[in-house]
C-alpha cells in the first residue's frame, strides 16, 4: 500500500496545533461542564416564550405563593410554585435568565472596550500614558463599586439599561491591569520590533500584532467580568436600587422571597440556586479557557 | 525605603483627592441638590432660600474647597435626614463595621490559610480538592443569598442564632462567615500558589538535608516566605471587605456605616453618602499603602517602583 505525501508528513508532523488544542478543551471536564451549562442557560433565555408556561408578569392573587410541586401543596400546574403576586415563578425564572444574561454580555462588553483600551495604551506607549492609567486604575479601585452603583441607580432611577451602563463603567479595572501587563511583555518582541522597523503605523501594530496575542487573555477576563456584572445586579436588585419590579430578575426575586423568609423558604433558594449555578458556570468556563490558552496566568 | 514611602504616599493623597472630587461631583449629578432638599411641594422661593442656606449659588469650585477644607477636619456637614452633623452620624456607626471587617478579615485567614497550607502540601490530595471546591463555590456564591441561607438555617430551623440586630457577638456571627468567606477564595489560592512555589526552593532543601523536623520546614522556612503577598492581599481585602459590608449590613440588619450607606441612599440624604463613599474609598486607600509598605518591609526586593 503507498501512502500518499500527505498522510506521511501528517504521521511524521504529529497531531496538528487545531487537534492538540481540540483535545485540550474536549478533556478539560471544567471547561465542559461550565460551557454546557452556560449554553443551556443561553438557550433557555433565546426560547424563553416557547419553555415558559405562563406569562411571567400575569399577576393573580387566588394563587398566591403556591408551593413548588415538590411540597404537598405543589401542583404540576405551577411546576416551581407562584410568587406573593400569583406569578408563576417556573416562567420569571426563564425570563430573568434573559436580564442577568444580557446585564452579563453587554456590561462585560462596554467594560472590556475601555479597559482594554486603556490598558494597551498604558502597556505600548508606557511613559506619561501609563502613569495616567495607572493612577485612574488606583482611583477606580479605591471607589467602593456596590456603593458607587447603588448611589448612582439611585439619581438616575432603576432600569436595565442605567444598571447596564453603571456597571460597564465601574468594572473596567481589572481589564485595563491584564491588558497593560500583557502588552507591556509583548511591546519587547521581535515581530513587534520588526514590524516598527518595516515602518508599520501604530494602528497597524496595536491591532494586527498586539491584539491578536492578548486575545486569549482577553477572553477570560470577559468571562471572568461578567460573572462579576451578574453577581453585582443580582446585589443592586436584591437592595432594591437595581432593575425595578415587575421585571424578573433573580436578585429581585430573593429580594421579594425575603419577606417570606420564614414560611416560604424556597422562594429564595430558586432564584439563588439558578444564580448560583449560572455564575459558576461561567467561572468554571473562564478558568477552564485561561488553563487551555494560558496556563502561566494561574492565580 | 524612605523614598519609596514617600513615593507610595503620595500616590494615596493624590488618589485620595481625586477620589474626593469624584464623590463631590455625585452631588452636582443629581441635579439640583437645593430642590431635591426642599421638596416636590416647595416654592421657588423656598428653594432660592435654601440654595442661599447651603450655599449652592456659589461657584463648583469654592464649594468643592470647602467642602474639602472642612472633610480634613472631619466635618462632612449636615445630614438632610437627620439633620445631625454627618461626621458625628458615620463616627457612631463605624465601630460595628470595624469590628465586622477585623472578625471578617480574621475568619478568612484562619480559615483559608490552613487549607492553603494543607492543599499545597499535598497536591491534588483530598484536602486539595476540598479547599478548590470551596474556593470555586466561595467565588459564585451571590453574598446576599449566602447570608439568608444562613438565617434560614440557624435563625429559623435551629433557632440558636439572631436573624438581625448588633447587641451581643451572637449577631456578628452570621455576618462574619459571609463577609469572611468573600475573601476566603482570593487567600487560599495565594496561600496554596505561594507554597507551592517556596517548597521547591532550593532553601527548603538545605533545610530538609540539615535534618530539620517537616514541622520546622513548613512553618519556619516555607510559610514564612509564602505568607508574605498573602499579608499584603489580606490588607487590600480589608479595604475591599468595609466597601462590601453595605450587603451584609443591609442582609441582617446590623446598624453599621454600610447599613447607614444604605438608608441614606434611599433616603437622598446625599452629605451622608458623599462622606461615606470619601470614609470607604479611605480606608481602602490606607490598606492599600500600608500593604504596600509592609511588603517592602518584609521583602526588600519589592522597594523599587
Amino acid at each position: 500500500m503507498a501512502k500518499t505525501v500527505e498522510t506521511v508528513i501528517r504521521e511524521l508532523s504529529g497531531p496538528t496545533p487545531g487537534q492538540i488544542m481540540r483535545s485540550k478543551v474536549f478533556g478539560h471536564r471544567g471547561l465542559m461542564i461550565g460551557g454546557l451549562v452556560l449554553l443551556f442557560v443561553i438557550l433557555v433565555a433565546i426560547f424563553a416564550p416557547l419553555l415558559a408556561p405562563h406569562d411571567p408578569y400575569h399577576q393573580n392573587l387566588m394563587i398566591r405563593m403556591r408551593p413548588p410541586v415538590w411540597y404537598d401543596k405543589g401542583t404540576w400546574e405551577h411546576v416551581l410554585g407562584t410568587d406573593h403576586l400569583g406569578r408563576d415563578y417556573l416562567s420569571r425564572l426563564i425570563y430573568g435568565s434573559r436580564i442577568s444574561l444580557a446585564i452579563g454580555l453587554i456590561a462585560a462588553l462596554i467594560s472590556g472596550l475601555i479597559g482594554t483600551a486603556m490598558g494597551i495604551a498604558a502597556g505600548y506607549f508606557g511613559g506619561k500614558v501609563d502613569m495616567v492609567v495607572t493612577f485612574l486604575i488606583n482611583v477606580r479601585l479605591a471607589m467602593p463599586v456596590v456603593l458607587v452603583a447603588l448611589a448612582v441607580v439611585a439619581l438616575f432611577g432603576g432600569s436595565l439599561q442605567i444598571v447596564i451602563m453603571v456597571l460597564g463603567l465601574l468594572l473596567w479595572d481589572r481589564f485595563a491591569v491584564v491588558m497593560r501587563s500583557a502588552t507591556l511583555q509583548l511591546r519587547s518582541m521581535e515581530y513587534v520590533t520588526a514590524a516598527r522597523a518595516i515602518g508599520c503605523s501604530t494602528r497597524r501594530i496595536i491591532f494586527s500584532e498586539i491584539m491578536p496575542n492578548i486575545l486569549n487573555n482577553l477572553i477570560v477576563i470577559v468571562t471572568l467580568e461578567m460573572a462579576h456584572a451578574i453577581l453585582l445586579e443580582a446585589i443592586l436588585s436584591f437592595l432594591g436600587l437595581g432593575v425595578q419590579p415587575p421585571t424578573p430578575s433573580w436578585g429581585l426575586m430573593v429580594s421579594e422571597g425575603k419577606q417570606m423568609l420564614l414560611f416560604e423558604p424556597w422562594m429564595i433558594t430558586i432564584p439563588g440556586v439558578a444564580l448560583f449555578v449560572l455564575v459558576l458556570a461561567i467561572n468554571l468556563m473562564g478558568d477552564g479557557l485561561r488553563d487551555v490558552t494560558a496556563p502561566e496566568n494561574r492565580n | 525605603m524612605l523614598v519609596f514611602t514617600l513615593k507610595k504616599l503620595g500616590l494615596a493623597l493624590l488618589v485620595a483627592l481625586a477620589v474626593s472630587m469624584l464623590s463631590f461631583a455625585l452631588l452636582y449629578l443629581s441635579g439640583d441638590p437645593a430642590a431635591a432638599i426642599a421638596g416636590e411641594t416647595a416654592s421657588d422661593s423656598d428653594i432660592e432660600a435654601i440654595r442661599i442656606f447651603y450655599g449652592f449659588d456659589r461657584p463648583l469650585l469654592v464649594q468643592y474647597g470647602e467642602w474639602l477644607f472642612n472633610a480634613v477636619r472631619g466635618d462632612f456637614g449636615q445630614s438632610y435626614y437627620f439633620q445631625l452633623p454627618v461626621g458625628q452620624l458615620i463616627a457612631d456607626r463605624l465601630s460595628v463595621t470595624m469590628i465586622l471587617g477585623v472578625c471578617g478579615i480574621t475568619f478568612a485567614l484562619l480559615t483559608a490559610v490552613p487549607l492553603g497550607v494543607a492543599a499545597a502540601v499535598r497536591p491534588n490530595s483530598l484536602i486539595d480538592r476540598v479547599a478548590l471546591f470551596i474556593s470555586v463555590m466561595g467565588q459564585a456564591m451571590p453574598s446576599f443569598w449566602f447570608g439568608l441561607v444562613l438565617i434560614v438555617i440557624f435563625s429559623i430551623q435551629f433557632q440558636i442564632l439572631p436573624p438581625s440586630g448588633s447587641e451581643s457577638w451572637r449577631h456578628f456571627v452570621m455576618p462574619t462567615i459571609v463577609l469572611g468567606y468573600y475573601a476566603m477564595p482570593g487567600i487560599m489560592r495565594l496561600t496554596r500558589a505561594g507554597m507551592l512555589d517556596v517548597l521547591s526552593a532550593d532553601y527548603i532543601r538545605t533545610a530538609r538535608a540539615k535534618g530539620a523536623s517537616e514541622m520546622r520546614v513548613m512553618f519556619k522556612h516555607a510559610l514564612r516566605n509564602a505568607i508574605i503577598p498573602v499579608v499584603s492581599l489580606a490588607a487590600v481585602q480589608m479595604g475591599f471587605m468595609l466597601g462590601g459590608s453595605i450587603v451584609v449590613e443591609s442582609i441582617f440588619a446590623l446598624h453599621g456605616a454600610g447599613y447607614l450607606a444604605w438608608e441614606s441612599i434611599g433616603r437622598n440624604d446625599l452629605p451622608t453618602v458623599q462622606a461615606l463613599i470619601l470614609i470607604f474609598s479611605l480606608f481602602y486607600i490606607v490598606f492599600t499603602f500600608l500593604s504596600d509598605l509592609l511588603n517592602a518591609w518584609l521583602d526588600p526586593r519589592m522597594r523599587v517602583g
